[in-house]
């Protein structure tokens, strides 16, 4: 569906986006993770025609950026980041003006937008003036407007950013909604956002694509080990250190922290798909220690995330 | 042609929606209608002439502030990115927002069709050189509006936009006018630059490809460079 090849993109001599391929098959929900400044606005305002890339190219099924820039932009709907709507018109006016210019006949126009305003709760806010509205209100009607010519491809730049957890709830349901038979790719810098909505994860970071995987398999094959974490009490360093690493399975013990004297906080780190926890708590049993905490530290996006992209 | 139609309306019911319009009309009204009807009666002659003899100056600051936020308002408020994102073509959003600035100069001018009414209620008042100025008004207004746009799609500041637009309008308004101050080999071209000479023959009446070849250049390369200007990322 959308093929990305070789594309950068430079200001003055800047490189904000170096060389990166990635291909989005149809139906695919598709995030785009990195740090601020990563290259995540700058990727989609050049998939979405407005940049044009300093190299490389773009196609969307059989058009080329360069050359189709306009029937690519027929395709594919488009919120930009926090939304930048014209503040002075009312909901209903913008809407229908997108409708016009997106080519809805008239009779067309207005069962769109009826549908639109039901699907992203617009109806009691038709009647107010866009700059009235408050942030994430104003997501939903940049939302109704991205999806108004029911593009096969939306892009949504920081779809939830800056907005309260039950407005970023909201929003994520209404995407989920509109999720069915399109192809979404969306950027963000949470990374719970990228788990609960996206199939595949691109992650970047300074221009460059450190990480494309399924959400999925990104969590499980990191590349990193396992890490159980335990809190012991009257349990000496050493001892205990030297107990655990003669259990089958455990690589190494290192100690993280240790508070009033007693209680000792340790990572155990362990081969990958061994879960060494039974033989852990059997063996803390035969001392008089007392097991406070043990549990497996999940590979989830964060750590995937922050161990990629830290700065060096 | 869709899209720019829809860009039109929309930019020509922003200026009515909001109280642009209205003061921009109502100062235009007051300073050429001041201007003009303190010496009509002086001079004692049923015709127009001074009300167009003037409006090049009133126009070189009234239309750039009408084009001024065209553009600078949506690269600052970023509303250019959610626009250029539909499919538009950069022509149309251009051609859109020119179309939209020149009926509102068109609205600027309606209601002094009530001097020459008035006028010729006075005296036996000439119709054709009425007729003339206001066709002149309008290719005088479309090209005024095309150096506002451009000046405004070179800032995202609308008070930059205005200074500009207004400063080039005007310096094509008085180069004529300054002569003098150009060396003797320049004088032919520097003349054919200004604005003033080729209103004021349409203005009188007279039709001559000329001036129309003037206006219609000058207006292309103000929406032209505008589109360029816009395109520039």
């Amino acid at each position: 569906m959308i093929e990305v090849e070789n594309l950068s993109k430079y200001y003055d001599g800047f490189c904000a986006v170096n060389r990166i391929d990635f291909s989005v098959q149809k139906g695919e929900i598709v995030g785009l993770l990195g740090p601020n400044g990563a290259g995540k606005t700058s990727t989609l305002r050049m998939l979405t025609g407005y940049l044009s890339p300093t190299s490389g190219n773009i196609r969307v099924k059989d058009y080329s950026i360069r050359d189709d820039a306009l029937k690519i932009k027929h395709l594919m709907g488009y919120l930009p980041e926090s939304a930048p709507l014209y503040r002075a018109m009312l909901v209903y006016d913008y809407l229908d003006f997108v409708a016009r210019i997106r080519g809805l006949d008239e009779d067309k126009r207005k069962n769109r937008i009826r549908a639109l305003s039901e699907l992203c709760g617009l109806t009691e806010i038709m009647h107010f003036s866009i700059g009235e509205l408050s942030r994430g209100l104003r997501q939903r009607v940049g939302l109704a407007h991205a999806m108004m010519s029911d593009p096969e491809i939306l892009i949504l730049d920081e779809p939830t950013s800056g907005l309260d957890p039950n407005q970023i709830v909201e929003i994520r349901d209404i995407i989920r909604r509109a999720a069915k038979e399109k192809t979404i790719i969306l950027s963000t810098h949470i990374l719970s956002e990228a788990e609960a909505t996206c199939d595949r994860v691109i992650i970047i970071h300074r221009g460059k694509i450190v990480a494309d995987d399924d959400t999925r398999t990104l969590s499980e094959i990191s590349g990193l080990d396992q890490v159980v974490a335990l809190a012991l009490r009257h349990a000496p360093a050493e001892a205990a250190a030297e107990r655990l690493r003669g259990i089958d399975g455990v690589l190494d013990v290192q100690e993280t922290g240790k508070f009033d004297g007693e209680t000792l906080e340790l990572k155990v780190r362990c081969r990958e798909g061994s879960d060494p926890r039974e033989a852990i708590y059997k063996s803390v049993k035969e001392t008089d220690w007392v097991l406070l905490e043990l549990h497996q530290e999940t590979q989830n996006l964060e750590t995937i995330f922050r161990e990629l992209t830290r700065e060096d | 042609m869709r899209p720019l139609i829809g860009i039109a309306g929309k930019e020509l019911k922003d200026y009515f929606v909001s109280p642009i319009a209205y003061i921009v009309i109502s100062v235009f009204l007051l300073v050429t209608g001041w201007i003009f009807f303190t010496t009509f009666f002086l001079f004692n002659q049923a015709d127009m002439r001074n009300f167009f003899n003037l409006l090049p100056m009133t126009f070189s600051f009234v239309i750039p502030a009408v084009t001024m936020r065209l553009f600078s308002e949506e690269l600052s408020v970023g509303s250019l990115e959610t626009l250029l994102t539909l499919p538009v073509r950069f022509s149309d959003v251009v051609m859109g927002k020119f179309v939209a600035a020149v009926l509102f100069t068109a609205a600027i001018l309606a209601p002094t069709l009530a001097y020459p009414l008035a006028i010729s209620l006075l005296g036996d008042l000439d119709w054709g050189p009425v007729a003339g100025g206001y066709a002149g008004a309008l290719l005088l207004g479309a090209a005024f509006c095309a150096i506002g746009l451009l000046a405004s799609a070179l800032t995202r500041n609308q008070i930059i936009a205005f200074i500009l637009g207004a400063v080039i309008c005007f310096s094509l308004t008085v180069i004529d006018k300054m002569l003098f101050f150009f060396p003797d080999s320049l004088l032919g071209v520097i003349a054919y630059l200004g604005a003033g000479t080729h209103f004021e023959n349409i203005a009188k009446g007279v039709i001559d490809s000329r001036d129309l070849l003037y206006f219609f250049s000058v207006t292309f390369i103000g929406l032209y460079a505008a589109t360029l200007a816009m395109q520039e990322r």
